[in-house]
């Protein structure tokens, strides 16, 4: 993978100056380079890993993982069906999978009721659907290679030779 | 009370100075909330896949003594990875000893080769051990100044130090303090007066694995040099593995014994858990090294290029992790400098000094710290510097003025 993706993934405030210093390039040829990422969608946000569990007053929310069970189309295979359930806002991510399921959706909902009303009312009743399993998530241990833990404090020593 | 005391501590460790600097450190042990760029060890915890490896070898129940030498596993580990890094077959029976870290390999060294007033040939500024150990195993070091230089030990400088005493060289590199490593046409000619005078080099390449301009030339690969070379090596810095504290120690199986009788006595053997990690290492730590690496090499980058900026001329260092800027610009001391940015600024340095006196007007800054500590610290250097170069100013137009 490219270096300045490889900084940008890991800390997106990285400044280009910033990167043009790191790599030894001009902060032109920086910018140049992310626009370019950008463009071809390489880059497609910059966000803040929130660690939710920690907010006190949010508005707590429920996801589950949703195995689904699909009849594929003739001609189109999964990618129509998926596009008509990623649609859904209420699903934050989808996967085609192999093995005895092929889609995963990862779905989010205010409560287990509204998860389960979704799966009920949107996601099962549709046309070349042929089942679900719904398996509601009870602890975030780590996400996208974070851990969800406070920030551990320095174990080194402060100053050493 | 205090003479009797005194009386009983041997001469001989009652003669060793303590370093200068002891109190600076004190100091920052004692100030909370710095931002420290005076550690001497990666910032990266052991790679998960070798720390599994000792808490596994623990549930297995391998807390045992092992062998002197070290686990065989490990030995033989050992002299294939090496033979890869280096091309030089080192005999797992007689040739290879696992030790608590370089320091221990070190002072066995010198302890199995020395004869008392042997000398031993060592370039300053350098790691504060070499030294002092040398001493302690009575025989005298011999310091040479590269300060001179660039840091960077000539082949003139060795001759002019060599006399019938002399026994050895100590080649650290790339070197804690300075990253200052060498080419393999610069290790050549060092191989020849090497070779010439019949010295042992103990080359101790603990930074080797973290060499970002060139390809490390481990001493030992030079051709003819084997016979003459003690390799000194450890996991400590490749593979973030300080506190494990395994090291390890190659070289003509005559060495290899004598060293091998002091650490039987002395260490009996390093601790199996931790030898267990090291096994692990050497079978998949590859990758960490280079992700690491990579890493190190980007604050490198920026930390010189910031350095510079700011007025601290700071040669490239080639390797390890450490930038070794002067700042004699400031017209502070060494010492007075890192006291001051640690007051003020609360940022941790540690001063060239601690490296040997002829390192007045240079700074030690580690940059194995995250790149968020590394911004924040320069640009609080910055704010120092800026202030300093004030009272400065406005000092020497009152002095104008008498």
């Amino acid at each position: 993978m490219d270096e300045i993706l490889e900084i940008l993934e890991n800390d997106a405030r990285a400044l280009p100056e910033e990167i043009a210093k790191m790599l030894k390039k001009k902060p032109q040829a920086i910018k140049e380079a992310i626009k370019k990422f950008e463009k071809e969608g390489i880059i497609l946000k910059y966000k803040a890993v929130i660690n939710k569990g920690l907010i006190k007053d949010v508005d707590s929310s429920v996801r589950a993982l949703i195995e689904v069970n699909i009849i594929p189309q003739k001609d189109l295979g999964f990618d129509k069906i998926a596009e008509r359930i990623y649609s859904f806002p209420e699903v934050s991510s989808c996967y085609l999978i192999s093995g005895s399921y092929d889609l995963l959706l990862v779905v989010e909902g205010k409560d287990l009721q509204s998860v389960a009303r979704f799966v009920a009312e949107k996601l099962a009743p549709l046309e070349n659907i042929r089942g679900t399993t719904t398996h509601f998530l009870l602890k975030k241990y780590k996400e996208d290679g974070v851990i969800l833990k406070h920030r551990e404090e320095n174990k080194r020593i402060a100053i050493s030779y | 009370m205090q003479k009797n005391m005194k009386t009983i501590i041997s001469k001989k460790v009652d003669d060793m100075q303590p370093s200068g600097i002891r109190a600076f450190f004190d100091l920052v042990l004692g100030m909370k909330e710095v931002i420290s760029l005076g550690v001497g060890e990666p910032d990266f915890v052991t790679p998960w896949q070798i720390r599994e490896a000792g808490i596994y070898s623990l549930e297995q129940g391998f807390t045992s003594y092992t062998s002197n030498k070290g686990l065989y596993k490990l030995r033989l580990g050992l002299s294939r990875y090496l033979s890869g890094k280096c091309g030089v077959e080192y005999c797992p029976d007689e040739e290879i000893l696992i030790t608590v870290g370089v320091s221990e390999a070190f002072d066995l060294a010198l302890r199995a080769m020395l004869n008392p007033l042997d000398e031993v040939l060592i370039p300053v500024p350098c790691y504060v051990s070499y030294g002092p150990l040398v001493e302690l195993a009575g025989g005298v070091p011999v310091y040479i100044d590269t300060c001179g230089s660039n840091f960077k030990l000539t082949p003139a400088a060795i001759k002019k130090a060599i006399n019938k005493k002399t026994k050895a060289l100590v080649l650290n590199y790339p070197c804690n303090p300075t990253g200052v490593s060498y080419t393999k046409s610069e290790l050549e000619e060092f191989k020849k007066i090497i070779l010439a005078n019949n010295l042992i080099c103990i080359a101790d390449e603990v930074y080797d694995e973290l060499t970002y301009d060139f390809t490390h030339t481990p001493f030992v690969s030079l051709s003819g040099a084997k016979k003459n070379t003690l390799y000194l090596n450890g996991f400590s810095k490749s593979f973030a593995m300080t506190g494990w504290r395994v090291g390890f120690a190659c070289g003509p199986k005559e060495i290899i014994a004598a060293m091998t009788k002091v650490h039987q006595y002395t260490i009996m053997c390093v601790s199996i858990t931790s030898q267990m990690a090291a096994c692990e290492a050497l079978a998949s730590g590859r990758k960490a090294i280079e992700e690491m690496k990579r890493e190190y090499k980007r604050r490198r980058e920026f930390v010189i290029d910031r350095l510079n900026g700011l007025g601290l001329s700071c040669a490239m260092p080639q390797g390890a992790f450490y930038a070794f800027p002067s700042i004699k610009s400031s017209g502070l001391t060494s010492i007075e400098f890192a006291q001051k940015l640690l007051k003020v600024q609360k940022v941790a340095v540690v001063p060239g000094t601690a490296f040997g006196s002829c390192a007045e007007g240079f700074l030690r800054i580690s940059y194995a710290s995250s790149m968020d500590n590394l911004k924040e610290a320069l640009n609080r250097m910055e704010i120092f510097l800026k202030n300093q170069r004030k009272c400065t100013a406005s000092y020497s137009r009152k002095n104008s003025l008498r």
